[in-house]
């Protein structure tokens, strides 16, 4: 076979610039479109996931106050517009689902992953940009199969983001939410688990592949160090839940019983289901879902990693330690899904066998907060936004790991397991700190990707309103679950939870206050579009390979032909360089001359 | 150290091995314990035609094979063995071909006995590995459809590249057959 | 901006912990005989993560205070990223240590052992949306369960066949589990439709309902008095709404209950 020695292995993938409008801008090859749409869809999931809760707050906080408009949505559900109790648990479900999967694994994988990886490896495309495009729009399908959920007779499923069999599994007899509705959520997730595979094949093949000259594994931003590895993750993970959906499907639809066991009675009649196991689904849903969460947060500790340098004007702390630390929570997060099934009536000699890699995981965890919070120290930082989330990010990421250690052990769980503890966890880790890497990542890219700046005093204004108030909505949520209060529960009819409706209250006050600063950001989002200031080449004076692109937003081919060749590492701050005190990682090898940056010219 | 002079399409192959892999690791340990969760497994005789598909299956892939290193050897030499490519590749796609059409007998006579999709686990399972094994093995048979096209249309390195890819792949979907008669025979 | 930051980041630890350690909202009383052990290493994690929060937070604050200020080159943590990581590995690693070591002998103590062989044995049905109890009756044997026979309509929730299974007769089947106080209870949880779970915050007791299994679960009651039970495994739409209370009584009103349903049933 011949190789091809003299092009550099970028040229391999040129593709021709993209002709016409639906090539350029609808059906597009080029990962920054891709990117970008991924980006679009997270924004529209994010915003109904959001409104999913406020609903869902309000009715626990009133849960006879008429909203006006749902009736119109759900006749069934919502009759004059109160939430009925099997209505909150829909709203629940798809507020879970919407947002794991079509925010949290999409926007800082997917979306900025796509935009921003290839550029970083200095290649001008993904490895199969095709592959690419089309793993977007099988998202957007799965995404649309979802929301039509909304619309069927029964309702959208109700069984919780986890769907556990045998309820998410008899079908209808089980109740309302238990037709068609749960039915599309499972077509749902099995046509998105395609899509992020196909997604994963150009992460890891590109990374591996196409490195421009001089990009050496060593020299990787922390960014696409993460975005790799959460690829790897996410391949064996969706791999499991792919086939799980699949067989869900068919006790749903084709009177197999691979989870429904038999003799159930429900609604007095008896079901027909032989001998399946509830626990099997259990089984095969956590061994994806435990990975399925460090997806959603790994991509934020690369962009942490990232950007925390940028405006330090110092190196990362450890960089070995951060990303092999990054590596062993991708390792270790397969060995722990049982500390969701401690009480499931698995067999219980298991559970320390789950607990003690699960509370394992908190020292990689532990080793990079560390760092970043060492990388902080004997820093003059610039208070960007960017920089904002970022330390907001370490902050609520501790708060939200340390709740786990209570979760992480079984005896402790005994009691706070389907309590609000965990909810206060799960939102901390993934609603927040996952979504401050998310701000994080906009608000630092958003001058590359449209040549533009965002308002900086919009960005302050979002960051001081959303950081207060979620420490006010999740943090009470630890208060609730040490009282024991139940999660999943459309209302708290029950003696011991009744006082603590004044709780919800003002979690629900402070959910509707942070829900609307949101609307800053969205404001600034689009203001800045098509009326923020012009963006300099290199606005924050970073060395990454996205910052040595000739243009914002680069060119189709990202480097205009010009593969850059690397010679540096990807955080020299605070060292002297030819424009300052950075050296671009595109910079001629040291005693070369002084040319800042291969392109900026 | 740039990156190496990998061909993406091959590293593209084998990541995509690795999550077949993983997913057929799942059904497995779904069917170990749905045998187990309950006593209703009722063992079956598999379909003899199984075995006649497999032998099939094993000539495909020592067609392919044989094209792949014939492919090998002669990159950049001056003769073209682009005819003597395809034969190889056209050989692989009718004998794939006919180990679907094989299995689809062997479906056939399963319901015979009765044995359909709902009937029991281990005819679920059955039906449910042979199936997902049968779609990806028609992804294979595109593949090759593919590669065929190109070695007529555009012949050279690139098409070559394809069809050491595509050899990759299907000797995997290949040795994939093999492992699932395996647990099936063993299990159902 | 990094002074302000660092005031927002204390003030906000300062109340979260202070709420915490005020225990403003908090278990309530223990009355279980294994509960001790539970609600120990409650507190040793909290204390943990307690101390643990507020490090990482001020420091984190201090530094962003400090940062503002910062004048001249940066400076890298004292001994570089060394220091951290091992204060990481041996501090966490330690703490994994002692909770494993001790949380481990709690855990096992409910769920690895079984109960007491002079245990009270009471079966639970839990269904969409209630739990209901079944005492063997004065034969001490338990009926078997016929799920082709449950119905809600005729309140055969356990599925009995009295007329042909003699040990079925004097089951005695209610909706409030009756137990006496200071004395080792054995629940066996069946489920008949979906999944469910039973659980007792006074009791420091949780367990899911699994369709197609029994699963065992027991405790013993150290005080007297009527506490909820509630299902904490979504099980459709009465979920919130789905509850039984457990009735911790002195042992000679438990005697005189017993008696009592016996005649009834």
């Amino acid at each position: 076979m011949q190789h091809d020695t003299a092009a550099p292995p970028a040229a391999r993938h040129h593709h021709a610039p993209p002709r016409g409008f639906w090539r350029t801008h609808v059906f597009s090859v080029d990962h920054k479109v891709i990117g970008r749409q991924y980006l679009d869809l997270a924004l529209v999931a994010v915003c109904t996931g959001m409104v999913l809760s406020w609903l869902m707050r309000l009715h626990l906080a009133w849960p006879d106050l008429p909203i006006p408009g749902l009736a119109k949505l759900s006749p069934n559900g919502a009759a004059g517009g109160v939430i009925t109790p099997e209505y909150y648990l829909s709203l629940m479900t798809m507020h879970g689902t919407i947002m794991v999967f079509f925010v949290l694994t999409t926007a800082p994988f997917a979306g900025f992953g796509n935009y921003f990886l290839p550029i970083q490896v200095g290649a001008e495309d993904m490895a199969f940009p095709r592959i690419n495009m089309l793993s977007f729009w099988v998202t957007l399908l799965a995404f649309l199969v979802l929301i039509a959920s909304f619309f069927v007779a029964d309702g959208p499923a109700l069984s919780g983001w986890t769907a556990y069999a045998p309820l998410s599994a008899v079908g209808k007899d089980a109740g309302p939410g238990q037709g068609l509705g749960q039915t599309l959520w499972a077509v749902s997730i099995a046509i998105f688990c395609i899509a992020q595979l196909l997604g994963s094949l150009n992460f890891i093949t590109t990374t591996l592949d196409l490195r421009t000259k001089g990009m050496s594994l060593a020299r990787l931003p922390y960014s696409t160090w993460a975005w790799f590895i959460t690829s790897v993750i996410g391949l064996v993970a969706f791999a499991v839940l792919l086939p799980a959906c699949i067989l869900l499907i068919l006790d749903r639809v084709a009177g197999t019983s691979f989870f429904v066991p038999a003799g159930l009675v429900i609604s007095d009649r008896l079901q027909p289901h032989a001998g399946g196991s509830p626990l099997l689904w259990q089984h095969l849903f956590w061994f994806f879902g435990h990975p399925e969460v460090y997806i959603a947060i790994l991509p934020g500790f690369g962009i942490v990693s990232h950007i925390l340098p940028v405006f330090a004007r110092k190196p990362l702390l450890g960089p070995r330690a951060v990303i092999g630390s990054m590596i062993a929570i991708a390792f270790l997060s397969y060995t722990v899904w049982g500390h969701h099934m401690f009480l499931s009536g698995m067999n219980p000699f298991s559970a320390m066998l789950f607990s003690v890699p699960t509370l394992i995981i908190t020292i990689p965890a532990t080793i990079v907060t560390l760092l970043w919070i060492g990388t902080v120290y004997g820093a003059k930082l610039r208070f960007t936004t960017p920089a904002l989330f970022c330390l907001g990010f370490i902050s609520v990421f501790v708060s939200g790991g340390l709740s786990g250690f209570f979760l992480a052990q079984p005896s402790t769980d005994i009691y706070l397991h389907g309590t609000y503890f965990v909810v206060a966890h799960f939102h901390f880790v993934m609603g927040v700190a996952a979504m401050f890497g998310i701000f994080a990542a906009t608000y630092f890219w958003f001058p590359k990707m449209f040549g533009r700046m965002m308002d900086e005093r919009l960005g302050k204004w979002h960051f001081w309103l959303t950081f207060i108030g979620v420490y006010c909505v999740f943090m009470p949520m630890h208060y609730l679950g040490l009282a024991g209060n139940v999660r999943r529960y459309a209302a708290f009819t029950d003696d011991y939870l009744k006082p603590l409706i004044p709780v919800h209250r003002f979690i629900t006050v402070a959910a509707l206050f942070t829900g609307a600063a949101q609307l800053v950001f969205l404001y600034n989002l689009v203001r800045s579009r098509f009326r923020g200031a012009p963006a300099p080449a290199n606005p924050w004076e970073a060395t990454t390979l996205e910052w040595s692109t000739p243009s914002s937003p680069p060119p189709f081919d990202n480097f205009g032909g010009r593969p850059p060749a690397v010679a540096h590492g990807p955080d020299e701050y605070g060292v002297p360089g030819p424009t300052g005190d950075y050296v671009m990682q595109a910079a001629p090898a040291a005693g070369a001359g002084a040319v800042a940056g291969a392109g900026a010219d | 150290m740039a990156s190496s002079e990998a061909r993406p399409v091959e590293t593209g192959v084998w990541i995509g091995i690795a999550a077949i892999t993983m997913s057929f690791a799942a059904l497995t340990s779904a069917l170990v314990v749905r045998q187990g969760s309950a006593p209703d497994w009722q063992h079956f005789r598999l379909p003899p035609i199984l075995y006649l598909n497999t032998a099939v299956l094993l000539a495909s892939s020592a067609t392919l094979e044989r094209a792949r290193r014939r492919s090998a050897r002669s990159a950049g030499r001056a003769d073209a063995p682009e005819a003597a490519l395809r034969a190889g590749v056209a050989a692989t796609l009718v004998l794939g071909m006919l180990f679907l059409s094989g299995q689809g007998l062997a479906w056939r006579a399963l319901a015979a006995q009765g044995l359909f999709l709902a009937t029991n686990p281990s005819s679920s399972f059955f039906y449910v590995l042979t199936a997902v094994h049968g779609l990806h093995l028609a992804g294979g048979l595109v593949a090759l459809a593919y590669v065929w096209v190109r070695l007529r249309r555009r012949p050279g390195t690139a098409a070559r590249r394809a069809l050491g890819a595509t050899a990759l792949y299907w000797h995997f979907v290949d040795g994939l057959w093999v492992y699932l008669l395996s647990i099936l025979s063993l299990r159902v | 901006m990094g002074k302000f930051f660092a005031v927002v980041l204390t003030v906000i630890t300062a109340v979260s912990t202070a709420i915490f350690a005020a225990r403003v909202w908090w278990l309530p009383a223990d009355i279980s005989a294994h509960g001790a052990g539970i609600d120990r290493q409650l507190q040793e994690t909290m204390l943990a993560a307690g101390v643990l929060f507020v490090l990482a937070q001020l420091g984190l604050a201090v530094f962003a205070w400090r940062s503002g200020s910062a004048r001249g080159a940066p400076r890298t943590f004292p001994g570089g990223a060394t220091p951290l990581v091992v204060l990481a590995i041996a501090l966490v690693g330690a703490e994994i240590l002692a909770l494993t070591f001790v949380g481990s002998k709690v855990w096992a103590a409910v769920y690895e052992r079984p109960a007491a062989p002079d245990a009270l044995k009471i079966d639970v049905e839990a269904e969409q949306f209630a739990f209901y109890f079944r005492y063997p009756g004065p034969d001490g044997a338990f009926g078997a369960i016929h799920p082709e026979r449950m119905s809600d309509a005729t309140e055969n929730f356990f599925g009995l066949d009295p007329a042909h299974d003699p040990a079925a007769r004097d089951d005695i089947v209610v909706p409030t589990l009756t137990i006496p106080v200071n004395r080792p209870v054995a629940l066996t949880l069946r489920a008949k439709d979906v999944g469910h779970a039973f659980y007792v915050p006074a009791l420091r007791i949780q367990q899911d309902f699994v369709p197609g299994l029994a699963i065992p679960l027991h405790f013993t009651a150290t005080e007297t008095g009527k506490y909820e039970i509630v299902c904490t495994q979504l099980c459709g739409l009465g979920h919130y709404n789905m509850r039984a209370y457990v009735e911790v009584v002195p042992q000679e009103q438990f005697d005189r209950w017993l008696k009592e349903q016996a005649t009834q049933q």
